[in-house]
């Protein structure tokens, strides 16, 4: 159940990089996000889209970003928080998980050591940091854990790697876990049951997720709610069932047929969407996906569509969405 | 089509490292390729199938068996047989940012293959021939003299399929080539290689871990599993009714963007 007051909001978050000749590089632009207590949140799009740039500024991981906006979580702006106590909110209040398992691990440090570091800097003692590793790691599916301890990360498979990653963000007991593709590295079968424990753990301890992905299909079964991204914009976002079954944004619609289904006929003609997503600094003025659109008319090249509301909790940015606009306005 | 095997891996094993730490990547694998086909070697990572692929277009040599090109041993051809096996089986690898050459230009490296077998006469006939191509892969003939650092992942496999379009081959050998995609220049880079199958007639090979696109082309495919094929046979036969229990696993696997059907799936799914 979703309580009043979001966990962390996130109000016009706006970041660019500069480059060596100090030209400015939009990345991300503009980002709203409310996030309550248990909730799970997708946030998806393609390389360039700023999903992770979004996801790792939320615990100040990019020092040489340039940023505006806000970041509360429970209150408190991380956005202009001390180094030290946002160095005090990563892992105990926030968790995050990377996507490349292996180069986020240290080779040269055992599992064990990794994950109980999390809490023994917290001052926890050894014998308890060690006993709620093995717990934990058993939990996550970690067979034989207090015999896996002594493991260095490259005895474990993938699939085992993300779990380790897993307890490490986990460890500390998080309200907010955020998990960066964890699971595009690995192998199908191995991806489901990865997904399956991350369903089946924040279900239990009712952690509120941001997940963020490339791809719609690992999302669609653990989202509650879903963010599509595109050059750095949010272009919809709405209750999953919505993104899914009733898409608004021309992008949304085409990344879902884009998707080659085991049911379809191979002889249906997979309906792509042309064209490159734009790097940042070749973005043009107006609507930032009109040069890929089907629909695009002259006035997406004239000005930048707003978010608007199309339906229950559901927004678009488009001047000629596929479902019909609500008549009263919100979201800038 | 004949039926006569255009390319056929007999009883093929291949083992990397030495004695004791030995790995067997493929295991006493045969495979009948023929004219027209258009075959998908599926299976996770460590079933064997890259090193599949590697050892039908020749890049690697089998430790057992033989690789059979028109009926003959590869590793026996000679001459004007050698070089029309070289040509006529190209490859498309998975990681286009690995397979170009960075310093050299775009046109140098679609013209290299052309001019070793002298498939034109003179080098005005060449150059009409690579524009005509490169176009026909969605590319602009400016591109021509620009070097690989100036292109996206999707522009750089669209190149790496004219390139091995560029010496008319009979068998493409694709090797993953979209896995490193995004899903929107995925959909473009298969209907790509589908219309290019069909226009000129080609036989494919297709190496993927994803089933959904390897149904979408071939029509028919091996599922390998720790260096053996487990499952042969039709794409549509198998997707319909998988027989062995590890088809059946893997087609149980692959997500759908249906949230209703996924839910299902993760709520029933045990943690391991």
């Amino acid at each position: 159940m979703l309580s009043s007051r979001p966990i962390l909001e996130i109000n016009n978050l706006s970041i660019d990089f500069r480059t060596k000749d100090g030209a400015e590089r939009k990345v991300l632009e503009n980002f709203n996000l409310r996030l309550y207590e248990g909730q799970r949140i997708a946030v998806v799009g393609e390389s360039g889209s700023g999903k992770t740039v979004m996801a790792s500024s939320i615990l100040r991981l990019l020092p040489e970003a340039h940023s505006s906006g806000e970041i509360l979580f429970k209150g408190e702006n991380l956005m202009v928080a001390t180094s030290r106590r946002v160095s005090e909110i990563r892992g105990a209040e926030i968790g995050m998980t990377f996507q490349d398992p292996l180069s986020s691990l240290n080779p040269i440090m055992t599992i064990g050591d990794q994950v109980s570091e999390v809490l023994r800097i917290r001052g926890v003692s050894k014998k308890e940091a060690s006993d709620r590793t093995v717990v934990l790691l058993q939990e996550l599916g970690i067979e034989d854990a207090p015999n896996r301890l002594n493991s260095y990360p490259y005895e474990f498979s993938g699939g085992m790697r993300q779990r380790v990653l897993l307890a490490m963000s986990v460890i500390a007991s998080p309200s907010i876990l955020i998990a960066d593709e964890p699971t595009t590295a690995l192998d199908v079968r191995v991806q489901a049951q990865v997904m399956a424990t991350i369903n089946q753990f924040t279900s239990k301890r009712n952690l509120a997720t941001i997940f963020i992905s490339h791809d719609l299909s690992v999302v669609a079964g653990f989202a509650d709610y879903v963010v599509v991204m595109y050059a750095g914009r949010v272009v919809e976002e709405g209750p999953v069932d919505e993104i899914f079954y009733r898409p608004a944004h021309p992008y949304t619609r085409g990344l879902l047929d884009s998707i080659p289904s085991i049911d379809q006929s191979s002889e249906k003609r997979l309906n792509s969407i042309p064209g490159v997503t734009p790097e940042p600094g070749h973005r043009s003025s107006g609507c930032v996906f009109r040069d890929r659109c089907d629909s695009a008319q002259e006035t997406c090249s004239a000005k930048a569509p707003e978010l608007l509301t199309t339906g229950e909790k559901h927004l678009v940015r488009c001047h000629f969405p596929l479902l019909p606009l609500s008549t009263s306005r919100n979201m800038g | 089509m004949s039926d006569i095997s255009y390319l056929e891996a007999i009883e093929v094993s291949k083992v990397f490292g030495r004695k004791s730490r030995s790995k067997i990547a493929v295991d006493g694998v045969s495979l009948s390729v023929k004219a027209g086909d258009s075959i998908g070697i599926v299976g996770e990572s460590g079933s064997g199938k890259s090193t599949m692929a590697r050892m039908l277009v020749g890049l690697l040599s089998p430790n057992k068996g033989l690789i059979a090109f028109n009926g003959e041993d590869v590793t026996q051809l000679r001459g004007k047989h050698k070089s029309d096996f070289r040509k006529d089986v190209q490859m498309v690898f998975q990681d286009p940012y690995a397979s170009l050459n960075p310093r050299m230009k775009i046109f140098d490296q679609l013209a290299e293959g052309p001019r070793l077998y002298q498939l034109y006469d003179g080098e005005l006939r060449l150059k009409d021939a690579i524009e005509e191509l490169f176009m026909s892969v969605g590319m602009s003939v400016e591109h021509l003299n620009r070097y690989p650092r100036e292109f996206s992942g999707g522009q750089r496999q669209r190149i790496c399929i004219a390139r091995a379009l560029a010496v008319q081959p009979r068998i493409l050998i694709c090797d993953e080539p979209v896995s490193s995609l995004d899903v929107s220049i995925q959909a473009q880079i298969l209907n790509l290689l589908k219309d290019k199958v069909s226009e000129l007639n080609l036989t494919l090979i297709f190496v993927a871990h994803d089933l959904a696109v390897v149904k979408y082309l071939c029509s028919s495919m091996a599922v390998m599993e720790r260096g053996k094929i487990v499952e042969h046979g039709d794409s549509n036969s198998i997707f319909g009714n998988p027989i062995h229990g590890y088809t059946k696993s893997l087609l149980k696997a692959i997500p759908t963007p249906n949230p209703i059907a996924e839910r299902e799936r993760l709520s029933l799914a045990k943690v391991q």
